[in-house]
């Protein structure tokens, strides 16, 4: 056993399993501190090399520890570091990838919008104080942090009862909300962000407008490579302070620290205060601050300046069992082997950037910090605290208040205020830094730069030992601070002579190493974001959290260029996973989408139709009776039609009133008909088209008897028509007077179809003469159908006398059940979508989406009688542009397979010769839009689109469609009742 | 996602909105009269300026009227908005609107902004 608790902290009340073992655990404590306490070193498997893991870090940015959970709650990918232990809580080590739960998630999510003057991303000192400083100034705060508790980075360093109280009193605030475990994902425009929030077994993604962001989101220490440096047991220095300080938690009995900046140093006393023995503290620098040093001395502990890691041993549990500390910069004797079972490494600390990048902020890289730090903000956006480079706690809060009442300040000025120069730029965090001109920390490494023995770069001669870092004294104000505090060094990977780069590993969590940024840099690569690509670093779960700037620094010193030249890759968001469950929210299952049902619904429900969906709308396609199956079943139904009498639920049809004394004028401007002249109580086909002239819908137009007019549309198009009119009335001719609005849904419709539905209709409606003589095709009537106020068209979709008979949907089942009791004796049959199609295709009716699909003129459908030559109407002038009048466009055909029992595929290609007997590679000269199998006419048939194609019937051409090529005859597109005959009845 | 200025409703996000393309493209008067390269510039040719950029919108998820915005492509700052089309007050002079269905009366004349 290597870890165990202190005494100091909490003790454990309940208990985690951990790969089917019972570990001890206090509620609340992340699993990755049960897991330390109870000396679990090897945690998970690396990814590709198989090679045992443990934890590492703390908080989100974890590279080792990844787990998932089971039980009512099951995540399928997680840090150890942010799973909160729970009774009975199940967790396993990932063996490499996360693999989703079996049974759907039982993980809910919802979503949440929310409006504020100032969002505080982050709650340590700097966060918090800034939060407080805009509510004092009147406004609307939110303020969200990714950790259970309040404190940030500085948890644990004796504010944390600050911090609580702070937090407390935000959150009891009026027009504050605090938001605990909520990571702010992604920075959006217009101040627009994305947070998730966990809330036990649901996940809430807000969507947050905030007028000014104060960005106080700390920074994620970093660690620098050496071999084996993957090891159960190499764990971040501050990272295992922290299981200390806040947990109670002591990674490891015996312990090396080694780093290269005074927070390594401090983090050494934090370890020995808790119990560790401190058996070396290594740090690369040649001067160390007096203060830490001091402390350590204290202790009893020296020093060791100018020394550094450069191998992990591993011990039998497969964990760290010794460090191999070497002098850096030169090559003396032989590495210093000193046993230890916990290794905590500190690299530096990179100031979390990811939102200020999306916000708009470029890094810059400060020797002075060690870091890359952002700068160049957008004035609704600073960037306060670690986050900018400033680590002490106390400069952090002055910040945070500044910061906090500026960006409320501004926020609640005047809307039309010029950007104020407080928020420019983020001075405060920045004044330690030198502004432009930085110091060329690679390229003068580079030029001193002992060959770092190996394949790469070559020149390795002499000096076997490199160390990869910045220049040992960085200039700089920080560096004219007090002796107490020394600046930090800028190290990235130690190795030596007989270093193995394939296990120098750099991103943990992708197991790639630093021979794979080698072998990337010898590839010619010389792009932070190739490497990154062909390496796969930064790509893992955390993002590279603490992985990219190591990267950076080892490319960098590969290259012989200076960190701002490499650069950083583009940290796109979100900044943390987010489950799919979160993002789809209550979008699952039947809410993924609207469903439309007619009033009719229940009816056909009873009666066993099957279902076709139409846009949203839900149609019964056809109603099978005993074993039927569809083809049998659109048999029959359309002998109905043809023959005696059927009923078609056509509710969805679209249907939108045009009103306004410029209606008539403005539907003459927009249809290819004129309907200016249209009387009430008529109706007028009309097709309807984009300027650029291509079918946008087609519907039948009727006046109604107060002057208005009805448009129909086709089923699901209703949007998109009212749309394009609302468009060309409000953009083009607002002069006139139309108003138009959707109707759809306030009247249901029954469509009676054959030639006996005049004698049902006479029964349904005995007030109304629904003679030849006085109820015409194409007639529009008012009346009591049914005992309802019906409108009753005389329209025809299929050929075949129609009465289609408008009601208030509300009476629309009622309306429908009459009918089909009117009817019963001369056996009315209902019949669906799919035998609506194969009525109105036998009679060469198009149906918008099936021959026309954007790119399909009326021309190309044979229907110039459509058209007006009086009139100009929106993409009338695009007809005769060269290329809608070329004449081997793809015209609307007939298509007879020469095999009556052959059904087309719809979207099958059109060729001239058959397969094998052409030119090699045949060229399609169009498609198959429609296929269905006749009743009236005994035989298959389908409509097209063929190149040239009116000019082409009588000739054969194939149909190809997967591996079969069929035979087809092209023909004219109307098959039925040429004459039109049928419609009277 | 923008914040869109609905001059009617006021900031709204873009999800409430539909794009339409670059502004004060106006429908020529007399179509028939223009030759097919002018035809197609209508038609096809827009401007795709780095900077700022006239554009239209619509308030489909909204109030449904359409609006001028102009927006700079680079940065995405929106420095304006302007109705654009609702019913002038009067309109030509043919007469009164009978139709049962018209609410013109109910709409205040336009221009203003809220």
């Amino acid at each position: 056993m290597t870890g165990r608790r202190t005494g100091a902290g909490p003790v454990p009340d309940t208990w985690i399993v951990f790969d089917g073992e019972e570990v001890p655990a206090v509620a609340g404590e992340p699993v990755s501190a049960s897991l330390l306490a109870a000396g679990v070193r090897t945690v998970c498997l690396g990814i590709r090399t198989g090679r045992p893991r443990g934890v590492v870090g703390i908080g989100t940015g974890e590279p080792g520890a990844q787990v998932r959970t089971g039980g009512p709650d099951p995540r399928p990918m997680a840090p150890a570091t942010r799973v909160e232990a729970r009774e009975g809580l199940r967790v396993s080590g990932l063996a490499g990838y996360g693999r989703l739960p079996e049974q759907a998630p039982a993980r809910r999510g919802d979503a949440r919008w929310a409006h504020c003057d100032v969002l505080v991303v982050g709650a340590g000192p700097a966060g918090l104080a800034a939060a407080d400083a805009a509510r004092a100034e009147g406004a609307r705060v939110i303020i969200a942090d990714e950790a259970p508790e309040p404190g940030g980075g500085a948890r644990g360093n004796g504010r944390d009862a600050w911090a609580a109280a702070t937090w407390q009193a935000l959150a009891e605030a009026p027009d504050v909300r605090a938001l605990a475990r909520t990571t702010v994902t992604g920075h959006y425009d217009h101040g627009e962000h994305a947070a998730l929030e966990r809330r036990g077994r649901s996940d809430l993604l807000w969507r947050i407008r905030a007028r000014r962001t104060v960005l106080a989101t700390g920074s994620t220490e970093r660690p620098f490579a050496f071999q084996d440096d993957d090891l159960p047991g190499v764990m971040l220095a501050e990272a295992a302070a922290a299981y200390v300080r806040r947990h109670g938690v002591l990674p490891g009995e015996r312990a090396v620290v080694a780093g290269c900046h005074d927070g390594a140093l401090w983090a050494a006393a934090a370890l020995h205060d808790g119990g560790a023995r401190i058996e070396a503290a290594a740090d690369a620098r040649p001067r160390v601050g007096a203060a830490a040093r001091e402390a350590l001395r204290r202790r009893g502990i020296e020093v060791r300046p100018g020394t550094s890691v450069v191998r992990a041993e591993a011990g039998a549990d497969g964990g760290v069992a010794a460090a191999l500390l070497v002098p850096v910069g030169t090559a003396r004797g032989e590495p210093d082997r000193v046993p230890c079972d916990l290794l905590a490494v500190s690299g530096g600390h990179d100031p979390a950037a990811p939102l200020a990048v999306q916000a708009g902020a470029r890094l810059h890289w400060s020797a002075a910090h060690a870091a890359f730090l952002p700068g160049g903000l957008p004035p609704t956006t600073v960037c306060v605290g670690a986050a900018a480079g400033t680590r002490d706690p106390e400069a952090a809060v002055e910040e945070g208040i500044a910061a906090g009442a500026a960006a409320a300040r501004a926020a609640l000025g005047p809307p039309a205020v010029p950007p104020d120069p407080v928020h420019t730029a983020p001075q405060g965090p920045l004044a330690g830094a030198p502004g432009g001109g930085l110091p060329d920390v690679m390229r003068s490494r580079g030029a001193s730069a002992q060959g770092h023995g190996g394949e790469g770069n070559g020149g390795g001669e002499s000096a076997p030992l490199d160390l990869w870092s910045g220049p040992d004294e960085p200039t700089g104000p920080a560096a004219t601070a007090t002796e107490d505090v020394a600046p930090p060094m800028a190290l990235f990977s130690v190795t030596g002579p007989g270093t193995d780069a394939g296990r120098v590993y750099v991103d943990l969590q992708r197991d790639a190493a630093l021979s794979d940024i080698r072998a990337a840099v010898d590839a010619g690569m010389d792009s932070i974001e190739l490497i990154k690509r062909h390496t796969t670093i930064g790509t893992g779960p955390d993002q590279g959290r603490t992985c990219a700037t190591v990267a950076s620094g080892i490319t960098a010193h590969l290259l012989g260029r200076t960190m701002d030249e490499v650069g950083g890759t583009t940290p796109r968001p979100p900044y943390a996973p987010v489950p799919f469950t979160a993002l789809a929210g209550r979008a699952r299952g039947e809410l993924i989408d609207p469903l439309r049902r007619t009033p009719m619904q229940s009816w056909h429900e009873a009666h066993g139709a099957v279902y076709e969906d139409v846009g949203q709308w839900r149609r019964a396609r056809y109603y099978p009776q005993g074993d039927e199956d569809m083809h049998a079943a659109v048999l029959r139904e359309c002998a109905a039609a043809r023959t005696g009498i059927a009923a078609l639920d056509a509710s969805t049809l679209g249907k939108i009133i045009v009103a306004g004394r410029d209606a008539g004028v403005f539907l003459d401007r927009l249809y290819t008909g004129n309907l200016s002249t249209l009387k009430p109580g008529r109706c007028r086909y009309g097709l309807l088209c984009t300027a650029d002239g291509m079918v946008l819908d087609d519907g039948v137009i009727a006046r109604l008897p107060d002057g208005a007019y009805l448009v129909s549309t086709t089923s699901g198009n209703a949007e998109t028509v009212l749309d394009h009119m609302e468009e060309w009335s409000q953009t083009e001719w607002p002069e006139l007077c139309v108003h138009v609005f959707n109707a759809t849904d306030a009247w249901a419709v029954v469509s009676l179809v054959g030639p006996r539905s005049r004698d049902v209709m006479r029964r349904l409606a005995p007030g109304m003469d629904v003679s030849q003589e006085a109820f015409r095709f194409m007639d529009l009537r008012e009346g009591e159908v049914a005992g309802v106020r019906a409108r009753v068209l005389r329209v025809s979709f299929t050929g075949e006398l129609t009465f289609e008979v408008n009601v208030p949907s509300w009476y629309g089942l009622a309306v429908w059940e009459a009918a089909m009791d009117a009817g019963a004796d001369l056996g009315i049959t209902p019949y669906g979508t799919e035998t609506m199609h194969v009525l109105r295709a036998e009679k060469g009716f198009i149906v918008v989406g099936h021959e026309t699909d954007g790119s399909v003129t009326p021309l190309d459908l044979g229907m110039d009688w459509a058209l007006s030559r009086t009139k100009d109407f929106v993409g009338k002038r695009s007809l005769s542009r060269p290329d809608t009048a070329r004449g081997d466009r793809p015209q609307l055909v007939g298509l007879l397979p020469e095999d009556p029992g052959t059904v087309l595929a719809e979207g099958a290609q059109l060729i001239g010769e058959a397969p094998g007997t052409g030119p090699p590679r045949a060229r399609s000269q169009g498609w198959v839009t429609s296929s269905y199998d006749s009743a009236a006419l005994g035989r298959s048939f389908a409509l097209g689109l063929l190149r040239s194609g009116r000019a082409r019937h009588g000739e054969v051409v194939h149909a190809v469609h997967l591996d079969t090529a069929v035979p087809v005859r092209v023909a004219d597109p109307v098959f039925y009742d040429r004459e039109g005959s049928r419609k009277d009845g | 996602m923008l914040l869109i200025p609905c001059p009617w409703c006021g900031p709204r996000d873009e999800r409430e909105f539909r794009y339409g393309g670059q502004a004060h493209i106006a429908y020529p008067a007399d179509p028939s009269a223009l030759g097919d390269e002018a035809w197609a510039d209508y038609l096809f040719m827009r401007d795709n300026p780095a900077g700022r950029h006239a554009e239209r919108w619509f308030h489909g998820s909204g109030c449904r009227a359409w609006c001028d915005v102009e927006r700079d492509t680079v940065d995405y700052t929106v420095t304006g908005s302007c109705t654009t089309g609702a019913h002038p007050a009067g309109g030509p002079d043919t007469g009164p609107c009978t139709s049962p269905y018209c609410v013109r009366r109910a709409v205040p004349s336009t221009g203003g902004t809220r």
